[in-house]
């Protein structure tokens, strides 16, 4: 096994939020907000599709070297179990569920003839003898058994809990958001496993310009994805929450410091510094290539860095809402108490400030990470993203996107990408909103 | 009203000397000249000559902070710090890593991105705000509803998706105007039209929230309680009361983006081949020119410094419950 920083950082972030859940839970103030976090529909569902994508990204970071593999090749569990998809390439294009190569060539017929025509793929619909005739049939043939498959799998599954919790039946079955979000898992497990049965005998959104599987490459992207989206603030959370409670609780000559640091630093436009920064990231790793053993390593610390650079560029906002609060609630009777008690500074800090300003940290977090999975396709638009070799939806429209000029057009890579991005930012923006709704106490006084 | 604005100038300059020295210790200490030579020469076949004249052609064979081959002044003097960094202070850009002057560039280059950034920015904000207006005009009919759903939504498209469909539909299909591409005078209108309207539709998700929150937070004070129970109808307090103090935040948002909009935008300009700054920049990133990169920060700084000046002055002008102190 081969742990890659980006890895070891997620599993560290899992393992946070595992703590944290268990630290938080049961506890009395938090019973209302998560309650109504829980009861929401859609925020329910949203966070189900945040959890699938979640679970394909942490497959995707446990990196191995295949044994029976003589290449230097690092790959994934998902890469694993999705060999035979990762290895069926095409010459080149191919549209989704096509049978036939999306461009001419010649090719010699049985009879010895030339023949100027489209070739049939190897891999998508090479098990058909007439594609013309059988592949609707045989698509929707395909189609209905995978899903009636991911359905048994569900129904059993979902029985086998019944059985388990047989005393919570009531809340399995008419909590709230039960039946939306059983649906919405029914709907993902089948349709998963639907298009995994398809994969086997199909290119399901077709293949790009040298012939890999573009929805394998969309796939693979939502770990980066992922990886932006939450190491980004993994690295922005304890600069932001050290020197913005700093600054709010000591005044004086902190104040003015942090104060000066991140004017500073939000005077450089976002975009301008990240670009300065990944430049000399180049420069360094172009004159230290012996450190970067292998690309997948070389991949992983460009993104790792991309993630630092992102963090520092980004944690001044949320600093800055820090600091009002924490000015705000050192004057509250509570704290003044404490102080005149006699009680440590540590102990305040930690006791009576940071409890307190944890649901604009948890707001800001759920609200910065669309945000971020967005920015990180235009920045790799403009080279200065993940590297070129990284499976990223910024990478994937970045290569498709001359492809609009071609006739008939290809455009099965650039919706995939858009469609994969577009599925897990509207996740996270709704999840978002649902969360704003339930911590901020501002909102809770409305209803 | 003058010593106010004195101050917060001079509140600038330490702002400024950070941001220069934080660019300084990015391009020069993180790498130094020499790593920068060589990755511009190629890694492999450099000799020690090639990099020594690369780094004279551009000046950087200076030592960085402290020049002990020279007498008095010229030690602080001529150095790569003095000469790169401090004449940014001056607005003196210097040469390009390809040899080309980079302020004329900018004079040149900042009127394009003003034509796009302008109107985008202007239609933008007349968009968003009546869409906001409306909004809080239908709140708690489906109405309102449907159009914060269309807004999540609209907010969660990828903005290349809005330039690569927008180019797809309106140019290639339907061949209204011209994909991309600029030119000088009147004729560029017919090519601005594109990015312009691209750009506001896919300002319209974040835009319209943000402005629907701004109003809400009006529409639940006192004193529109008050303007109802005087009798006036919906559409006259939202449109006297409420747009009117709602304009405060509104206008001091927009006041600190207004030097920047010099800048351009990045993503929009490369793909429209508008021959803005951002289009500078991005060919600056691709081609890896160091000077132009360090000169767009530092201007993008120095842009955005004045706009948080600008903020400042335009709260105590129509903000009267400001105070000068």
């Amino acid at each position: 096994m081969t742990i890659l920083w980006t890895d070891a950082l997620i599993f560290f972030l899992v393992l946070m939020m595992l703590v944290l859940g268990f630290y938080l839970r049961g506890k009395e103030h938090l019973r209302r907000p998560i309650g109504k976090v829980t009861a929401s529909r859609v925020g329910m569902m949203s966070l189900v599709i945040l959890v699938f994508f979640g679970m394909i990204g942490l497959l995707d970071s446990i990196h191995f070297k295949p044994a029976n593999d003589k290449s230097n090749e690092i790959i994934s569990l998902l890469d694993y179990w999705t060999t035979s998809i990762r290895q069926q390439q095409e010459k080149t294009y191919s549209s989704p569920f096509a049978a036939y190569s999306y461009s001419k060539e010649n090719i010699t017929t049985d009879d010895g003839r030339q023949l100027w025509t489209y070739p049939r793929l190897k891999y998508g619909g090479a098990h058909l003898k007439n594609p013309d005739i059988k592949k609707t049939h045989d698509i929707m043939q395909k189609a209905a058994i995978g899903f009636t498959k991911g359905a048994g799998l569900f129904a059993f599954f979902f029985i086998l809990l019944l059985s388990f919790f047989k005393e919570r039946k009531q809340t399995i079955l008419k909590g709230t958001a039960a039946k939306p979000v059983w649906m919405i898992i029914f709907i993902i497990v089948s349709g998963s496993y639907m298009l995994i049965d398809l994969s086997g005998f199909y290119h399901v959104l077709g293949t790009d310009k040298v012939g890999e599987d573009v929805f394998y490459q969309a796939v693979k992207s939502i770990r980066t994805g992922l990886v932006i989206g939450s190491l980004t603030t993994l690295i922005m959370l304890p600069l932001a929450i050290i020197f913005g409670i700093m600054a709010g609780f000591f005044r004086g000559w902190v104040d003015d410091v942090i104060q000066y640091i991140y004017t500073t630093l939000n005077s450089i436009p976002g975009v301008l510094l990240i670009a300065a920064s990944i430049l000399m990231v180049q420069v360094y790793m172009a004159n230290n290539e012996d450190q970067f053993t292998s690309l997948v390593v070389r991949a992983d610390m460009r993104l790792l860095f991309l993630c630092l650079i992102l963090g520092v560029t980004s944690w001044t906002g949320l600093c800055r809402l820090l600091r009002a609060e924490t000015l705000k609630l050192r004057e509250m009777e509570y704290v003044q108490a404490a102080q005149a008690l006699g009680v440590r500074r540590r102990i305040i800090l930690m006791r009576h400030i940071l409890p307190n300003v944890m649901h604009i940290i948890l707001i800001s977090v759920v609200l910065d990470f669309s945000s971020l999975v967005l920015a990180e396709a235009v920045l790799s638009y403009i080279n200065i993203g993940v590297d070129p070799t990284t499976y990223s939806w910024g990478n994937m429209i970045n290569s498709a996107r001359l492809e609009m000029a071609r006739e008939p057009i290809v455009w099965w890579s650039l919706m995939a990408s858009f469609l994969f991005m577009f599925t897990l930012v509207l996740a996270a923006n709704i999840f978002a909103d649902t969360v704003r709704d339930a911590f901020d106490p501002r909102r809770a006084d409305n209803d | 009203m003058i010593q106010y604005i004195i101050r917060r100038f001079l509140y600038a300059i330490p702002l400024l000397f950070g941001v220069n020295v934080l660019t300084f210790v990015l391009f020069f200490i993180v790498n130094s000249p020499d790593d920068m030579a060589r990755m511009q020469l190629g890694q492999k076949h450099v000799t020690e000559q090639a990099v020594e004249n690369w780094k004279q052609q551009r000046g950087y064979h200076l030592p960085l902070l402290w020049n002990d081959q020279q007498q008095g002044i010229k030690k602080v003097k001529e150095t790569i710090f003095y000469q790169k960094s401090v004449n940014l202070f001056l607005f003196q850009f210097g040469i390009s890593d390809s040899g080309r002057n980079i302020g004329a560039d900018i004079k040149q280059r900042m009127w394009p991105s003003l034509a796009v950034a302008l109107p985008t920015l202007l239609v933008g904000l007349l968009v968003n705000i009546t869409v906001a207006l409306m909004m809080v005009l239908f709140r708690g009919s489906y109405l309102e509803f449907s159009s914060i759903v269309l807004c999540v939504i609209l907010m969660s498209i990828s903005s290349l998706f809005y330039i690569i469909g927008g180019q797809f539909v309106i140019g290639k299909l339907l061949k209204l105007v011209p994909i991309s591409g600029y030119d000088g005078g009147l004729d560029a209108i017919k090519f601005l039209v594109l990015p312009v309207i691209i750009s506001v539709i896919a300002g319209i998700g974040s835009g319209a929230r943000w402005y629907r929150t701004l109003f809400l937070e009006e529409v639940n004070k006192d004193y529109v309680r008050t303007a109802r129970a005087k009798g006036l109808t919906e559409t006259q307090t939202l449109f006297r009361h409420v747009l009117q103090n709602a304009l405060i935040p509104i206008l001091t948002g927009v006041v600190v983006v207004l030097p920047l909009l010099f800048m351009g935008s990045l993503i929009l300009e490369s793909f429209f081949s508008i021959p803005g700054l951002g289009s500078y920049t991005i060919d600056a990133i691709n081609r890896q020119d160091f000077a132009i990169v360090r000169s767009m920060v530092f201007l993008g700084s120095v842009l955005y410094i004045f706009g948080l000046l600008l903020t400042d002055i335009s709260y105590t002008i129509v903000d009267p419950r400001v105070r000068l102190s």
